[in-house]
């Protein structure tokens, strides 16, 4: 589930608010969002690749809040990193044409 | 003439939005997209409303998918043959043919259109992949480009008709608490499949609204019995994809293999995991395969990243996660080849429309769903904006009514001890479990099915929602409705056939080569019917 905003990389730009589909962050006037509504987290990362910053972090487990805190993400260098292995950058699209899936179909299983 | 986005941005203030258009559709995933674009070239005006965000929301948003991309030839005569061998004899060649087709040129499109798509060996665009996130930002750009009105986080909550006749929807802008209506000349039903309350990648959308909806005008369900399909995921995790998978072996908690050759993928996985815990490994890949799967597939390994954990070489505990239609089949039944339901100006397309025609008995995931969604989507938006311009008049002027029922307006006195959370839980703990729907028998069927009855009079009769809240009690009501429709077609098909499997009635019986189609709210009626090809347009 989605766990931190961090106040510190955030830009206040609501492009997470608007682009999460279940619409779990509410808008906060010259601040970062609020997670709103944690329990309606699908867990898709999506979010994360979509904040121009790097903001934003999301646990894998989908059953509920770790409480993973904000500099444990930093220290282990997890923010960004879905962006970074998809070749999106800065919240934009990016590296599909490098996607080597076509060579993981064809291989013997 | 007012742009249809002029007339969002005039009414940003009101209390309500009113829009009028030619084609409304409902959904945001790339059956929408597609619909949206076919609409608008043949020239009308589209809204379209997605629960979510256009780019982020539905299933293939956040996954990576396999596309049935099959040139057409003696090559695409064997693969129809091949599948025709898996998929329990229910599918039609003649529609797999054109959704062969219709993909293919779709595929095309999208590279001519600009899609970043990687080169194959040969310096040719390899069509046969989407990489979800990149292909649904795409586009949403593209249906912006082609002048159609977005408007995210507008859930549909019910249709509106006149007369018997479909003619737009109605819902709530979740973001401003304020309701929306679009009256239109017809209306594509794109709004996914059910995964019922599941925790899977881009499930939060997917409660069977659209069927709920359709059902309410009248329309049929088909194939809801094939709503058992699962995919493994490292335990608690949302990552229910399958392709690395394919290269992973299965351990119990005392170290034994679970024994996977020759067997339906995750059938020994299923039933090992009845009986405790069970373990994976990806420990069949050469090292080169498994650089492959780390870039081309690079959530799947999120959890094990963020665990510390390296899946190559370390086992990882595992679950198996209902995928329930949306890598199933069951769906709104289509009755002529341009996507329509029988109800005048309703349309589905995508993972709202049963595809029993396309996959049979057996999951569409891997490629036949995705272009599937390009294919009844294009369909779909050319026969809405048709009859639209044909029948639609002057919709400023039609007088409509709502339809929606259960969670909306209670039949009887709203109660507030009835709560939608209540009747998701009952949905998730009778649908979800192994051994009641991976593993199907007549006696828990027919105890889940006491208890979907009993919460759909509680939701009926007493559940009322209003505002943003109207989201979460109609999705309630959804869920429990496609929870009855899919069992009690489970139960009608008294064999095992694909994805439904009677460990009552292990055989496959050649007397249900037929469809079961389900109709009605209150009571339900499954009937049998004969595979029927539709009368081509
Ligand atoms: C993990 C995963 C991997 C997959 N991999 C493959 C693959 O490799 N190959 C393949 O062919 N298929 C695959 N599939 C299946 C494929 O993703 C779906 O078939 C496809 O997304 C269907 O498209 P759709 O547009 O019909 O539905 P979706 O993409 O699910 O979109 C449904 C949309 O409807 C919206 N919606 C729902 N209710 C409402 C409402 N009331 N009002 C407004 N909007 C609403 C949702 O917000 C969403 O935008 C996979 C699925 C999953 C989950
Ligand atoms: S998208 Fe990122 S930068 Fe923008 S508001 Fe959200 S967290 Fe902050
Ligand atoms: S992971 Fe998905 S559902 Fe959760 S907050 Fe991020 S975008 Fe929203």
């Amino acid at each position: 589930m989605i766990e931190i905003v961090s106040a510190s990389r955030c830009i206040e730009c609501d492009i997470c608010v608007r682009v999460c589909p279940a619409n779990v962050f509410d808008p906060v006037r010259k601040q970062a969002p609020v997670i709103a509504r944690q329990e309606d987290c699908q867990t898709c990362f999506m979010c994360e690749i979509y904040c121009p910053t790097d903001a934003l972090y999301v646990a894998p487990c989908a059953e509920g809040p770790t409480g993973i805190s904000e500099a444990e993400v930093e220290a282990a260098g997890f923010f960004g990193g879905y962006s970074r292995a998809l070749g999106w950058n800065r919240g934009k699209p990016g590296g599909s044409e490098n996607d080597p899936t076509q060579y993981i179909r064809t291989s013997p299983r | 003439m007012t742009t249809l986005r002029q007339s969002v941005q005039a009414q940003r203030r009101a209390d309500r939005l009113d829009l009028v258009a030619d084609v409304l559709v409902i959904g945001g995933g790339p059956a929408a997209s597609w619909a949206a674009l076919a609409a608008t070239s043949e020239g009308a005006r589209v809204v379209v409303v997605d629960k979510g965000y256009l780019g982020t929301s539905g299933a293939t948003a956040p996954s990576n998918t396999g596309t049935w991309f099959v040139p057409p030839g003696a090559g695409r005569e064997a693969e129809i043959e091949r599948r025709q061998k898996l998929n329990g004899g229910l599918a039609i060649p003649r529609w797999v043919d054109r959704t062969l087709h219709r993909a293919w040129q779709g595929l095309h499109a999208l590279a001519e259109w600009g899609y970043k798509f990687p080169n194959d060996d040969s310096g040719k665009p390899y069509l046969t992949n989407l990489r979800g996130p990149d292909y649904m930002a795409f586009m949403r750009r593209r249906v912006l480009r082609a002048g159609v009105a977005i408007l995210d986080h507008h859930p549909a909550l019910e249709l509106l008709s006149e007369s018997g006749v479909i003619a737009g929807a109605a819902g709530v802008d979740r973001q401003h608490n304020r309701p929306w209506r679009v009256r239109a000349g017809a209306v594509v039903l794109a709004s996914g499949g059910c995964a019922f309350g599941e925790r899977m990648l881009g499930a939060t959308g997917l409660t069977g609204d659209g069927y709920l909806m359709a059902a309410e005008a009248g329309a049929t369900l088909s194939g809801m019995e094939f709503s058992a399909q699962y995919a493994c995921t490292p335990k608690n995790t949302s990552l229910s994809k399958g392709v690395p998978f394919a290269w992973a072996s299965y351990y119990r908690e005392d170290g034994t293999r679970v024994d996977t050759a020759n067997q339906e993928r995750f059938a020994p996985v299923a039933k090992a995991l009845l009986e405790g815990p069970v373990w994976g490994r990806f420990d069949k890949g050469t090292p080169e395969l498994n650089g492959w799967l780390r870039q081309g597939q690079p959530n799947c390994f999120l959890p094990h990243d963020r665990a510390g954990i390296d899946p190559f070489t370390q086992k990882f505990e595992v679950m198996l996660r209902c995928e329930g239609t949306v890598r199933g089949v069951g769906g709104i039944k289509l009755v002529a080849d341009d996507c329509s339901t029988g109800v005048p100006g309703l349309y589905a397309a995508g993972d709202a429309a049963s595809r029993e025609r396309v996959t049979g008995a057996i999951t569409g995931g891997g490629g036949p769903n995705s272009s599937w969604a390009i294919a009844s989507g294009n369909w779909a938006g050319t026969a809405a904006a048709r009859y639209a311009a044909r029948e639609g008049g002057n919709m400023a002027e039609r007088n409509v009514v709502a339809m929606g029922r259960a969670g909306l307006r209670p039949a009887k006195i709203a109660r507030p001890d009835v709560r939608a959370a209540e009747a998701v839980q009952t949905v998730r703990d009778e649908f979800l479990p192994i051994d009641h729907n991976f593993y199907r028998n007549e006696t828990t069927l027919r105890k889940s099915l006491e208890k979907f009855d009993h919460a759909w009079c509680d939701v009926r009769d007493h559940l009322a929602g209003s505002g943003t809240d109207a989201v979460k009690t109609r999705e309630a009501a959804a869920l429990v409705a496609s929870s009855r429709w899919a069992f009690a077609s489970g139960l009608a098909r008294a064999e095992s056939r694909g994805m439904q499997r009677r460990v009552d009635l292990p055989a496959t019986d050649p007397q249900f080569v037929c469809a079961f189609e389900t109709t009605g709210l209150d009571h339900i009626e499954v009937k049998r019917c004969a595979i029927a090809d539709t009368v081509p347009a």
